[in-house]
């Protein structure tokens, strides 16, 4: 692990997403676009503030597993990987420099979303809105970790999309949005608790309606890294420097 | 090592290298010295390629042993002085010339002035802020030569470099890598075409996963009886064929 590697790393692939500025746009627009189209879309009934607060955390996480998987494996398959490692760059650096990269973008696309939301679309917010924008950031933060990961097992873009109703589909339909966890079939609701976007929801919920104390908030930001750390430790054991 | 001699920058020992169910490399053995520009040539899908990857310690090796400046290839204090140029310009096609090499520069930990030495070396200066992925083929190889050269490594090597150049720019590059021996560069240049033998002061002769010759290119054609090392090839792969062949 080195700093400076790291730091390059981030740097780099930032430079590289400012040069396509159609990329950035969408990135930052898109969600609350479709956000605002939601809340449109059920203007006359009390379902947008319901699953409002679970949008957010559904859109970080979907774009921020697409476009890195799809930068990483571009990386992976235009040789520009195989020259870093056989530079002396850690894998650490790599996958961090890139997380750090999309996480900053991340941030702003979550501050954007939230405050759309908020001031456009009218969606209350009765807890903490630093909490709420943390939780949308680590959520963001996990599709990024996942999208590495998913990216080291995917040959070509077309397997990359593919990985999203392998990956993200399911955690959707089990996370709360189209049935309160509590209301699922057992055997769902238990494998719901084993899904990091169940709990990215969860506290999104609890911070919108200001149910639960940080604490309980807090313990859902444990999960949603611990499952960040695990998919990054994963992903780095993708990446060899020795191939076939 | 306690006994290296610092006289030879790579020395491959009886290297295996089987991928899937294709052996691409059948006990190879052959030793590249310091300070001169070995070319290995051969058809494609030779092996040439896995030789490399394995001297840069990127290809998993099934037997033998690789050993790259006195170290085993791959080894963490070899990055910093081994550069490689894959088959293919491995820089990124959304960043310009000069923030490719900047972001190479950084990796490797070299001084900052590095990039504006090898963007004249390579002949890029005027290109240093077009995207790379705007150049044409012959450019983008030249950035990713570029990048190998940062922190003046003591090995090069460079997978089909001159491929698809223009002959004056061609002439250029192997101007480039004599001058660069000459300082006491070791550099390992593949080739698929014949005509660059006489342009390296050692050859490596590939055919099929084996080393068919290791010479100097006079030696070559002398030991062959021929006049262009392509006929000296085909004689060498025709003498293979009747030594294996019973009689």
């Amino acid at each position: 692990m080195n700093l400076r590697r790291t730091l390059a790393t981030a740097g780099r692939v930032l430079t590289q997403i400012s040069h396509d500025p159609r990329t950035v746009g969408l990135l930052l627009v898109v969600p609350s676009l479709l956000i605002g189209l939601m809340s449109w879309l059920f203007s006359d009934t009390d379902v947008f503030q319901r699953i409002g607060p679970a949008i957010l955390a559904l859109f970080p996480f979907i774009i921020m597993f697409l476009v890195t998987s799809i930068t990483t494996l571009r990386e992976r398959r235009s040789g520009t990987l195989e020259r870093l490692l056989t530079m002396p760059l850690g894998k650490f650096d790599f996958i961090l420099g890139y997380t750090i990269a999309f996480g900053a973008l991340a941030v702003v696309q979550a501050t954007i979303a939230v405050a759309f939301s908020i001031w456009v679309c009218g969606l209350t917010i009765s807890g903490s809105l630093a909490l709420l924008l943390s939780v949308a950031l680590a959520d963001a933060l996990l599709g990024t970790t996942l999208g590495l990961f998913a990216s080291a097992f995917a040959r070509s873009e077309f397997q990359v999309v593919q990985f999203l109703p392998v990956l993200v589909f399911p955690q959707i339909l089990l996370g709360g949005i189209f049935l309160p966890r509590d209301q699922l079939p057992d055997v769902l609701h238990a494998i719901s608790d084993w899904l990091p976007l169940s709990h990215a929801i969860d506290a999104l919920n609890a911070v919108a309606a200001n149910t639960e104390d940080a604490d309980y908030v807090g313990g859902k930001l444990v999960i949603i890294a611990a499952f960040a750390v695990g998919a990054i430790a994963l992903g780095s054991v993708t990446l060899r420097r020795k191939t076939a | 090592m306690t006994n290296y001699d610092g006289s030879v920058a790579i020395e491959v020992r009886d290297l295996r290298v089987i991928r899937g169910t294709n052996v691409a490399l059948r006990g190879l053995s052959l030793s590249v010295p310091v300070g001169e520009v070995v070319g290995l040539l051969g058809p494609s899908g030779c092996g040439k390629t896995t030789l490399m990857r394995s001297i840069v310690g990127v290809q998993k090796i099934s037997a033998g042993t690789v050993t790259v400046l006195g170290y085993p290839a791959g080894m963490p204090r070899l990055r910093q002085r081994v550069g490689y140029v894959t088959q293919d310009a491995s820089v990124y096609d959304d960043l310009t010339v000069r923030q490719n090499l900047r972001y190479f520069r950084a990796v490797l930990g070299a001084a900052a002035s590095e990039v504006d030495r090898v963007l004249e070396l390579t002949d890029l200066t005027q290109q240093a802020t077009r995207m790379v992925g705007t150049l044409s083929g012959g450019q983008r190889s030249r950035v990713s030569l570029a990048a190998a050269l940062l922190g003046s490594p003591d090995l090069l090597v460079l997978d089909e470099p001159t491929v698809g150049l223009d002959p004056v720019l061609r002439v250029e590059l192997w101007a480039l890598f004599h001058d660069l021996a000459a300082r006491g560069t070791s550099l390992l240049v593949s080739s698929h075409v014949m005509d660059e033998a006489t342009r390296c002061d050692r050859l490596l002769l590939m055919r099929d996963g084996s080393l068919l010759a290791d010479e100097t290119p006079a030696g070559l054609l002398a030991a062959t009886g021929t006049t262009d090392p392509e006929t000296a090839f085909l004689s060498l792969i025709e003498s293979g064929a009747r030594r294996t062949e019973p009689a």
